[in-house]
C-alpha cells in the first residue's frame, strides 16, 4: 500500500474517533453537555484523589478518638472531612494489626472508593490482579514489593456489593511526634488498597 | 452469569503491573471522555448502576478480555443507550444525529459536584427480621443465574462464617433487570482460603465477599 500522508494527517486513533463520535451523536441530541463531562474530569484529575484518603489516615493514626468513630462508622468520619458521595456512599475502614494484613478488590468489576481515593489505576482494573487477589494475595504482593511477616494472615475484601473499603495501614516506626499533614505524606495510595505499605519516615 | 467478569480464582492473565500514585489517571484524552460520558448518561435516570454492570458483563468473551478497561465501558454505554431507544444505530454508523433541545434530564454542569457529593446510597429499610446473625456457619448457594448475580462463582458453595450485618440494599439481580430495588439484607461473609481453593490455597488466607441473603443458606 502506498505510503499516504493525507491519510496519516487526519488519522484517528479508533477507540478516539469512535468515543469522539458518540459525544457528538448525544451532545447533538441533547443529552450529554460537553462542558458536564469537563466538570467531572476536572473533579477526578483534581479535586478529588488518594490525598483525600491520606488524610483520613494520618488522622486516625494521631487521633485514637477519631480512629475509633472509624471503626464505628466511617462513612459519617469520612464524610465529617468532607469526603463523602459517589462510591463511597457505605464505607468501610479496615485497620491492619501486626497479626491481619487486608487487601482490597474487585473481582466482578472494579469497585473503588472514589471519594477517598479518586478513580482506580489499571493495575486494580486489570483480569490479573482482580483474578489473582483472591487466590494468591501473597504473590500479588509480591510484585508490588511487599513481603509480609510468615505468620502474619491476609485477609482479602472483595467488594462485591456498595460497601466500598479502605484500609487503614499500621502507623509506621520513627514518625512519632510528626504532624497529621507530616504523617500524610507518609501514606500512599496502595497503601489504603493493601498493596503496599507507608513510607517510614526519613 | 457466568460471564468474563467473573475473574475470581481465573488463571492465565499474567503479572500485575503496578503503576505509581504519579502515574497518569488517564491513558489517552478519549479514557476521560467516556468516563464522562457514561455519568452523563447514566445521570438520565434510564437505567440502574446495577443495569449498566451487567451491560459490561454481557460482552462476549473475547471482546471483553480483549478490550482495555475503558473501552468495555463505552461499548456497554453504547449497547444501553441503543436498548433503551436513546440513540439508533444509525446515528453511530453516520457518526451524526440530528440537533434536538436539551433533554430534561440533561446533566448541567452546576449540577456536577451536587450529584457526585450525593452518590446514590443502596441501603433500604427493611421489615424482615435477619435469617442469619454474625457467627452464624452460611454456605454461598450453588447457583447459576443467566441473569446479573454478585455472587462470585469462587464462593459457590463454599462453607463461611457471616461477620457482620448491614441491613438491607438494592438487590441487584432484580435491579439490573429492571425488576424493582426489592431490597434485602447485606452480608459480610469470610471464607477461610482452604474452603475456596483447598490444598492450594495460601497458608493464613481468608477472602471475604458481600452477600445478599438469598445468596446464603445454613450450613
Amino acid at each position: 500500500m502506498p505510503h499516504d500522508h493525507s491519510d496519516h494527517d487526519n488519522h484517528l486513533d479508533p477507540m478516539e474517533a469512535r468515543v469522539r463520535a458518540l459525544e457528538t451523536i448525544l451532545t447533538q441530541k441533547g443529552l450529554v453537555d460537553p462542558a458536564a463531562m469537563d466538570r467531572i474530569i476536572e473533579t477526578y484529575s483534581e479535586d478529588v484523589g488518594p490525598r483525600n484518603g491520606a488524610q483520613v489516615v494520618a488522622r486516625a493514626w494521631d487521633d485514637p478518638d477519631f480512629a475509633d468513630w472509624l471503626a464505628r462508622d466511617a462513612t459519617a468520619a469520612i464524610e465529617a472531612m468532607g469526603f463523602s458521595g459517589r462510591q463511597g456512599e457505605h464505607m468501610q475502614a479496615v485497620f491492619n494489626t501486626g497479626s491481619v494484613h487486608n487487601l482490597v478488590v474487585c473481582t466482578l468489576c472494579s469497585c473503588y472508593p472514589w471519594p477517598v481515593l479518586g478513580l482506580p489505576p489499571v493495575w486494580y482494573k486489570s483480569p490479573a490482579y482482580r483474578s489473582r487477589a483472591v487466590y494468591e494475595p501473597r504473590v500479588v504482593l509480591a510484585e508490588f514489593g511487599v513481603t509480609l511477616p510468615e505468620g502474619q494472615q491476609v485477609r482479602v475484601w472483595d467488594s462485591t456489593a456498595e460497601l466500598r473499603y479502605l484500609v487503614i495501614p499500621e502507623r509506621p516506626a520513627g514518625s512519632e511526634g510528626l504532624s497529621q499533614a507530616e504523617l500524610a505524606a507518609l501514606v500512599t495510595r496502595d497503601s489504603m488498597i493493601g498493596a503496599g505499605l507507608p513510607q517510614v519516615p526519613a | 452469569m457466568n460471564g468474563p467478569h467473573d475473574l475470581g480464582g481465573q488463571m492465565g492473565f499474567g503479572g500485575v503491573h503496578p503503576e505509581g500514585e504519579g502515574a497518569p489517571l488517564f491513558h489517552a484524552d478519549w479514557e476521560a471522555r467516556v468516563l464522562a460520558l457514561t455519568l452523563c448518561a447514566g445521570a438520565l435516570g434510564r437505567w440502574t448502576l446495577d443495569e449498566s454492570r451487567h451491560a459490561r458483563e454481557c460482552l462476549p468473551p473475547a471482546v471483553y478480555y480483549g478490550s482495555s478497561y475503558y473501552e468495555i465501558w463505552i461499548r456497554a454505554l453504547e449497547d444501553l443507550l441503543r436498548t433503551h431507544d436513546l440513540i439508533a444505530q444509525a446515528d453511530l454508523t453516520a457518526g451524526t444525529a440530528t440537533v434536538a433541545d436539551a433533554h430534561p434530564k440533561r446533566l448541567t454542569p452546576k449540577a456536577v459536584a451536587p450529584g457526585l457529593r450525593r452518590g446514590a446510597p443502596t441501603n433500604r429499610p427493611l421489615s424482615a427480621a435477619p435469617l442469619f446473625r454474625p457467627g452464624d456457619r452460611v454456605r454461598a448457594r450453588v447457583m447459576h443465574p443467566r441473569g446479573h448475580t454478585r455472587l462470585p462463582r469462587y464462593v459457590r458453595g463454599a462453607v463461611g462464617v457471616v461477620e457482620a450485618d448491614h441491613g438491607g440494599h438494592v438487590f441487584p439481580d432484580t435491579n439490573a433487570h429492571g425488576q424493582g430495588e426489592a431490597p434485602q439484607r447485606l452480608y459480610t461473609v469470610v471464607f477461610e482460603g482452604r474452603a475456596l481453593w483447598g490444598v492450594d490455597a495460601e497458608a493464613g488466607l481468608t477472602v471475604s465477599v458481600d452477600a445478599w441473603e438469598s445468596y446464603l443458606e445454613r450450613a
